[in-house]
């Protein structure tokens, strides 16, 4: 149309102008395909200071949970306070409940303050000894009656509050309107610390020890709820692989195409983006209210979250299975294999690597998981016995690791919150290992046609 | 054939769980408010007898209550916290479902206190007038009930700050909601002469104690329905903010919040014990007495629970804010002679 009202104008002459020198038109369109890099560069590092603070704040916070303040004391064991009668008889020794050791504990911490000046009165010293102190030296007494009498050196927790002074949470300030603790207490520990009786040292107790009450959490440790995560992995691998497995391979390899299956399929992948809290509500109901399994158990959160990792699992099973290329199937059925050969000897074998991967994804959502647990009872003072054995780890209650977190985060006093970072950081060093592992597996197996 | 192999085994242990489902440790669950003093116990328990430590689970009371009514057994609880008394109605439930004699355990009390940042506005002093001035929907003016103008907390007191009204109060699923309306807002209505008005107006009495208990619905007054380190991280990012906290709560953290006197008195376990501060409320557990002797260490436990070493005045849980009961000597009697509500 344009050539026809126009027909004196050249049609398509070449321009007299160098490839080399751009028009408007490209270096608009260059000009925009660099907007778009410097687009996408932005939102890499927006997302990168996003990663990098959260980790900072991680590791600033929860790295003073991994260290603890110890004091060591001379602790005489009387035998008038702790075996009245003499004999040496267990039953007596235990009948001494851990009230009936503070003054002894107390006694010691006067003899071992008496060359420091303080303005702490004699009944206040033990402020900065943790509560756990009694049960520790009842337990040694307990164990090694023989050394009644004898005059023993314990390394004792100190409280919480003189725990967080030398790691620079409490400061003077804090403490003017605190009944927990007084300013002259840690001019005694300044000198404590200048005397070598208080240290700060790695704390193995908080990786490998049971919870704690409320009011001495610096005994808290995170070592009990990982055994309760571990067992409920163990019920969520055992279940959750087969099973998935068995699904994926029935559906993707021999199930005919109608309806129904479609329907299944559709459904699947419904339930993989179910809010996990549905699965606790659901495990709450099947497991314990019409089964009568246990409460708390790691194997009813095992179970439950079976449930919310089964989906995950088929799917990525199905997607590894489906990668494998027909022509695997078909040689094996041309040289007479069966359909189950053809599946169990080549095709399995080449998506196993694929499978291996989602299964370790699909157990470490599970690992961090805590809204189903809270409602089949895995959230408050739990962790506090280690198992006995195997079917005792499974059936006695337990909590989980982030279970256990978010309880320490609810707790009043403030050095709950450090622990409770410190444990972020033990969880996300699980889930870093595990995501490897399975980068490792998909690297070192992974076969490309 | 591995795979049909791992399935059989798991099957194995499941179906060997629900056999051997039998107990040994107590377990008990309910009140948020309780759970420190009864997880303070249970370590202390777990350290002085030979029986595994108890367990003990959160949620609420009321939450706790239902648990404790779903029957009598091993997969049921045995210890249900609550921060105030059984409801005839919880008891009847009980009942239907078999759980006829329940021991009801008052373990001491738990003051309730307003608290607002440390270096934030000058809230020191309040009355329950005040509160009820500065939160209920309809208050008096001028001698005539009107919906709440309020905005300041000076606009009705000039001894309070000129800020802006905001308060945190426990959602109504915490049993200190209960407390805090009967003991702030309800006594507050009364003193203003909210209460006859309403009653001058043409309510029936009834009505007007429940619409004594309102609190105003835009956005001055925020239900926290979390626990109390939600109420503090609240009160963290609003200066002008004040929040409703139980007393041991505020006394573990006296580093970020400063405490208002109720009516001219200073919340501390003493003003609570001889009741002068107001607002406070007994705590208690239940025991589903069907269990006693057939859950090892049942017993043991709740007698060592309110023993004078424990819950006396000098012991581990009035060192963490709880007002010990100077009745405590009856509750022992009643433990140790399993005498049912």
């Amino acid at each position: 149309m344009t050539d026809a009202s126009a027909p004196s104008t050249p049609v398509a002459a070449p321009k007299a102008k160098s490839l080399l020198t751009q028009d408007d038109r490209t270096k608009r369109r260059n000009a925009a395909e660099k907007r778009f890099r410097a687009y996408g560069i932005a939102a890499i590092t927006v997302g990168l200071l996003f990663l990098v603070s959260l980790l900072w704040a991680i590791v600033q916070n929860g790295t003073p949970a991994f260290t603890q303040t110890f004091v060591t004391l001379d602790i005489a064991l009387l035998e008038e306070k702790l075996d009245k009668n003499g004999n040496r008889n267990i039953e007596d020794i235990k009948k001494v409940s851990t009230f009936g050791y503070s003054p002894l504990i107390n006694d010691a911490l006067i003899a071992a303050t008496a060359d420091i000046e303080t303005e702490v009165e004699d009944g206040d010293l033990k402020k900065i000894l943790s509560a756990s102190a009694a049960a520790i030296v009842r337990d040694y007494v307990i164990e090694n009656p023989d050394q009644i009498g004898e005059t023993v050196e314990f390394r004792l927790l100190t409280s919480s509050r003189v725990d967080g002074y030398l790691k620079g949470r409490v400061t003077r300030a804090d403490l003017a309107r605190d009944k927990n603790l007084d300013a002259a207490h840690l001019d005694l520990i300044d000198a404590m610390v200048a005397a070598g009786a208080v240290e700060k040292v790695f704390n193995w107790d908080f990786i490998l020890g049971a919870d704690a009450s409320e009011s001495r959490p610096e005994q808290a440790g995170i070592g009990v709820s990982m055994l309760g995560s571990f067992f409920m992995m163990l019920v969520v691998l055992f279940l959750a692989l087969p099973i998935g497995v068995a699904a994926s391979i029935y559906l993707e390899e021999f199930a005919p195409q109608n309806k129904f299956t479609d329907l299944i399929e559709v459904n699947i992948s419904n339930l993989a983006a179910v809010p996990s809290i549905v699965f606790g509500i659901l495990g709450l109901a099947v497991f314990i209210q019409f089964a009568h399994l246990p409460q708390s158990a790691p194997l009813v959160g095992g179970l439950t979250l079976t449930l919310m990792t089964l989906p995950t699992i088929v799917i990525s099973t199905r997607a590894a299975l489906k990668a494998v290329p027909p022509s695997i199937r078909d040689a094996a059925l041309g040289v007479g294999a069966s359909k189950m050969q053809s599946v169990f000897h080549h095709v399995l074998p080449l998506a196993m690597p694929g499978i291996l991967t989602g299964t370790i994804i699909g157990l470490a959502q599970a690992l961090g998981e805590t809204a189903p647990l809270l409602l089949i009872g895995m959230v408050g003072y739990i962790a506090s016995n280690y198992p006995d054995g195997i079917a005792s780890g499974f059936l006695d209650p337990n909590s989980a690791m982030p279970a256990q977190i978010y309880e320490w985060a609810k707790r009043a006093d403030p050095a709950y919150y450090e622990r409770a970072w410190g444990g972020i950081i033990v969880l996300l060093g699980f889930l870093l290992t595990m995501n490897i592992i399975a980068i490792i597996l998909r690297r070192r197996f992974e076969r490309r046609w | 054939m591995s795979i049909m192999k791992l399935t059989a085994t798991t099957a194995a242990i499941a179906i060997t769980a629900t056999a051997a489902a039998a107990r040994d440790n107590v377990q008990v669950a309910g009140s948020s408010t309780v759970l420190p003093y009864a997880s303070i116990v249970a370590e202390a328990f777990g350290e002085n007898f030979d029986f595994p430590t108890p367990v003990v689970e959160s949620g609420g009371s009321s939450a706790g209550l239902k648990r404790f009514c779903e029957g009598v057994g091993e997969n049921t609880i045995d210890i249900a916290n609550a921060s105030r008394a059984i409801r005839p109605a919880e008891v009847e439930a009980c009942a239907e479902a078999g759980v006829t004699d329940i021991i009801e355990v008052r373990i001491g009390y738990d003051g309730i206190v307003f608290a607002s940042q440390l270096d934030g506005p000058d809230y020191t002093a309040f009355t329950p007038s005040d509160i009820f001035n500065a939160l209920a929907p309809k208050v008096m003016v001028d001698g005539a009930l009107v919906d709440n103008p309020h905005e300041m907390w000076s606009d009705f007191n000039a001894d309070l700050p000129a800020e802006e009204i905001l308060a945190f109060i426990p959602g109504t699923k915490h049993g200190t909601r209960e407390v805090f309306e009967e003991k702030v807002i309800a006594a507050g209505c009364e003193a203003t002469g909210a209460f006859e008005a309403m009653m001058a107006a043409g309510m029936s009495e009834d009505d007007a104690e429940d619409a004594c208990l309102a609190v105003r619905t835009d956005g001055r007054s925020v239900d926290i329905d979390g626990d109390y380190t939600e109420t503090l991280a609240r009160i963290d990012a609003n200066t002008n903010g004040i929040g409703v906290f139980g007393l041991a709560f505020y006394e573990n953290n006296t580093d970020a919040l400063k405490v208002a006197t109720m009516s001219g008195v200073e919340p501390t376990t003493e003003t609570i014990s001889t009741g002068e501060y107001p607002v406070s409320r007994p705590l208690y557990f239940y025991i589903k007495a069907a269990h006693l002797g057939v859950i090892p260490g049942l017993k043991e436990f709740a007698e060592f629970f309110v023993a004078d070493e424990v819950a006396g005045p000098d012991g581990p849980l009035a060192a963490y804010g709880l007002v010990s009961d100077p009745a405590l000597a009856d509750t022992q009697a009643m433990i140790s002679d399993e005498q049912t509500m």
